[in-house]
């Protein structure tokens, strides 16, 4: 196996909640609740999980978009955590973040060309000349024309949206990329175009991918392994063919068997779970799923289960292989 | 365009849906489906427009229905949930005042027995607790129950058919599978058609007995779903299917579709997917094919399958 480029340890966020007449804080959102994960240099890791487990928010802490409230994050085996922000702004060269909505991401009064040459000139390039050549590059790599580089953000198609915030965060030649999301409010022909475009740029410039998504096909399309959140945790993480095929936590068996495909001679068995996602703000004592584990044991409502090594790299929180 | 230069966005609808039947609506964002739903309901918003053509519900014509006659057809015999649930639950109202309402408005129920009822309906749409859930406003339940809730709504005067725009498309997947699995019930309970809008082919595959593919604004297939998976003909609708991401094998690349989505209106002549087609030939870009049948329940409108039709299909416009 490769070196690791990404290294995260134990990593925690948790949000005040702020209340009462003094703003007193009377509580706190466990939106990320010890989150612990590698990345390899090259690979693609994607992150699953239902709407607020936590996934924006490890993305974000990794490029301290937010800071942790706990935890480290190492990059090259540097500690992102422990960098002054002069030195963050130069690590952010090599980090460099994707999002869900192209058109909010993108600034509306700037031109397509404003918005590329930004990060070249807060990273150094000072050659007017020399920004424009590199604009028209990226624009050819991300499958645009240099003619799209005097038009606005809303002269454009959801998908060829994406392609300029694909094209921006290339700008700088990053190691990692963060994509949060990226597909999501794409129809699904479009959503294939930029799938394939990511995964031509990643073999193209080395990319390293943390792939965040709640779609279960598209991540698994994308993903060399594949990590799966509830409320604020891990509790699954694997090669993706074996997490796909041979699922251990009852929670990603529930949440792969909820999915429904596109094959209409296959009648899935499927396991539906009781109830709704507990909030973070009071997440659920021992093992936090055991409120809707159809297995729940007497063990899981009072002791959270260790995250382990069960198979070769197949990691597993459950107190059903301890 | 028509004359007075108005885009029309939904052209030549033309389909049916059967008493009991699960309807699948299915193409990318913009192409028109939940303009035709609303049109189903009379409620094409008013710039857009004016319906040409007919909706035959029950053999009654609802174009030139008056509005009287539409607002009792409207939430009575059909009735319609979209994708998020605040825009038909009312914020500064209890669930239970809204659920007894409707039946006291299209039942002329008394209050007593409209209460029995809407608890019955909460019971039925899988909601815990349904008679303190009663008192309680929307914004104080999740997602999931809001639409459940809604569904509650939509279901309690025994509509002949149910609209659905997006029902789960906001929804989480363990969340998502509850509610189909709630709509399939109600389905073969009551024999309520439903009209599924979605751009997720998996719930068409899960849910519907046939299928309607649009793009840009008109009917390009339709067939029994069976057939929409196994032998689809549209190489729009052949596209779309192979461009989904499988969970069940990774494939080393996915197929797509190249160019965008086009604005209505803008491709003027010939076939609307002619700009994106691989096999788009000469008469593709000049002249517009036509909805045509390939004999059992498929319908295709593509030049490719100029020699295999059957009955011609007389277009209508919505515009
Ligand atoms: N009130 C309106 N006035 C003018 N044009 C409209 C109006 N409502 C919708 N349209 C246009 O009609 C076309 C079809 O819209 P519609 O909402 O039916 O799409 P859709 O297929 O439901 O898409 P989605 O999957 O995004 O919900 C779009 O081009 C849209 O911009
Ligand atoms: N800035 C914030 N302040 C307070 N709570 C937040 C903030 N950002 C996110 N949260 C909460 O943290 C949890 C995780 O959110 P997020 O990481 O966005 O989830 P996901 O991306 O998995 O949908 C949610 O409960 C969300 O409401
Ligand atoms: S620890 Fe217990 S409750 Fe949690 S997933 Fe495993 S069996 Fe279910
Ligand atoms: S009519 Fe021509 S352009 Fe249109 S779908 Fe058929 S082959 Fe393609
Ligand atoms: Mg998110
Ligand atoms: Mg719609």
């Amino acid at each position: 196996m490769t070196e690791p480029l990404v290294k995260v340890e134990n990593l925690k966020k948790h949000f005040p909640i702020k209340g009462g007449l003094l703003g007193k804080t009377v509580g706190e959102v466990k939106a990320v609740d010890g989150v612990s994960f590698t990345i390899h240099k090259g690979e693609t890791l994607g992150l699953v999980g239902e709407s607020g487990c936590g996934k924006s928010t490890t993305g974000r802490m990794l490029l301290r978009l937010l800071e942790p409230s706990e935890g480290n994050v190492f990059f090259e085996g540097k500690n992102v955590l422990g960098l002054s922000l002069n030195e963050m702004r130069k690590m952010r060269r090599e980090m460099q973040m994707v999002f869900q909505d192209p058109f909010a991401s993108l600034n509306p009064r700037h031109t397509v060309e404003k918005i590329l040459e930004e990060p070249l000139i807060v990273h150094g390039m000072k050659d007017s000349k020399e920004r424009k050549k590199r604009v028209k590059e990226l624009l050819e790599v991300v499958g645009l024309n240099s003619y799209h580089a005097k038009r606005y953000p809303h002269q454009f198609s959801g998908g060829q949206r994406q392609r300029i915030g694909i094209a921006r965060a290339l700008a700088v030649n990053p190691k990692l990329i963060i994509a949060d999301e990226p597909v999501s409010a794409l129809d699904v022909s479009i959503q294939s175009q930029v799938l394939n475009l990511l995964q031509d740029l990643q073999k193209e410039f080395g990319l390293t991918y943390l792939f965040i998504a709640h779609d279960l096909g598209v991540v698994r399309h994308i993903s060399d392994r594949v990590g799966v959140m509830y409320l604020g945790r891990i509790v699954e993480l694997a090669d993706s063919e074996p997490l796909y095929d041979n699922p251990l936590h009852p929670y990603t068996q529930a949440l792969l068997s909820a999915v429904p495909v596109p094959d209409v001679e296959i009648k899935k068995e499927r396991i539906i779970l009781k109830g709704d996602v507990p909030s973070p703000s009071n997440p659920p004592k021992g093992c936090a799923f055991h409120t809707r584990c159809p297995q729940a044991m007497d063990v899981c409502s009072a002791k959270r289960p260790d995250f382990r090594e069960v198979e070769k790299g197949h990691y597993v929180a459950c107190h059903l292989y301890e | 365009m028509t004359d007075d230069g108005e885009i029309s966005v939904v052209n030549s609808i033309d389909f049916q849906i059967n008493s009991g039947e699960v309807l699948g609506i299915v193409g990318e964002s913009g192409c028109g489906k939940s303009v035709t739903s609303l049109s189903v309901m009379g409620l094409v918003p008013s710039p857009a427009g004016k319906v040409e053509g007919d909706i035959l519900f029950n053999g009654e014509n609802l174009v030139s229905a008056s509005e009287k006659r539409m607002r009792q057809i409207r939430g009575n015999e059909i009735a319609m949930i979209f994708q998020e649930p605040m825009t038909s639950l009312n914020p500064v109202f209890t669930i239970g005042s809204q659920l007894i309402e409707a039946l006291q408005i299209h039942r002329k129920w008394p209050k007593k027995k409209a209460q029995a009822q809407a608890i019955d309906m909460l019971k039925m749409v899988g909601l815990p607790r349904a008679e303190e859930l009663m008192k309680d406003f929307p914004h104080q339940l999740s997602g999931g129950m809001r639409q459940r809730v809604m569904i509650a709504m939509a279901m309690i005067c025994a509509p002949k058919l149910l609209i659905a725009d997006e029902p789960t498309t906001a929804l989480d997947v363990t969340i998502q599978a509850q509610i189909l699995e709630l709509m399939k019930k109600l389905n073969e309970e009551t024999d309520t058609a439903i009209m599924m809008i979605t751009h997720d082919l998996g719930v068409v595959a899960e849910m519907c007995q046939r299928v309607v593919v649009m793009y840009a604004g008109k009917v390009v297939e339709e067939a029994d779903v069976k057939t929409i998976f196994t032998s689809p003909k549209h190489p729009y609708t052949v596209g779309l299917i192979q461009s989904v991401p499988d969970m069940r094998d990774k494939k080393e690349r996915l197929y797509s579709i190249p160019g965008n989505v086009p604005k209505p209106g803008s491709v003027k002549a010939g076939c609307q997917f002619a700009p994106r087609c691989a096999h788009a030939f000469d008469r593709c870009i000049s002249e517009t094919p036509a909805l045509e049948s390939l004999g059992g329940s498929q319908k295709v409108r593509c030049w490719l399958y100029e020699d295999e039709k059957g009955v011609d299909i007389v277009d209508r416009t919505i515009s």
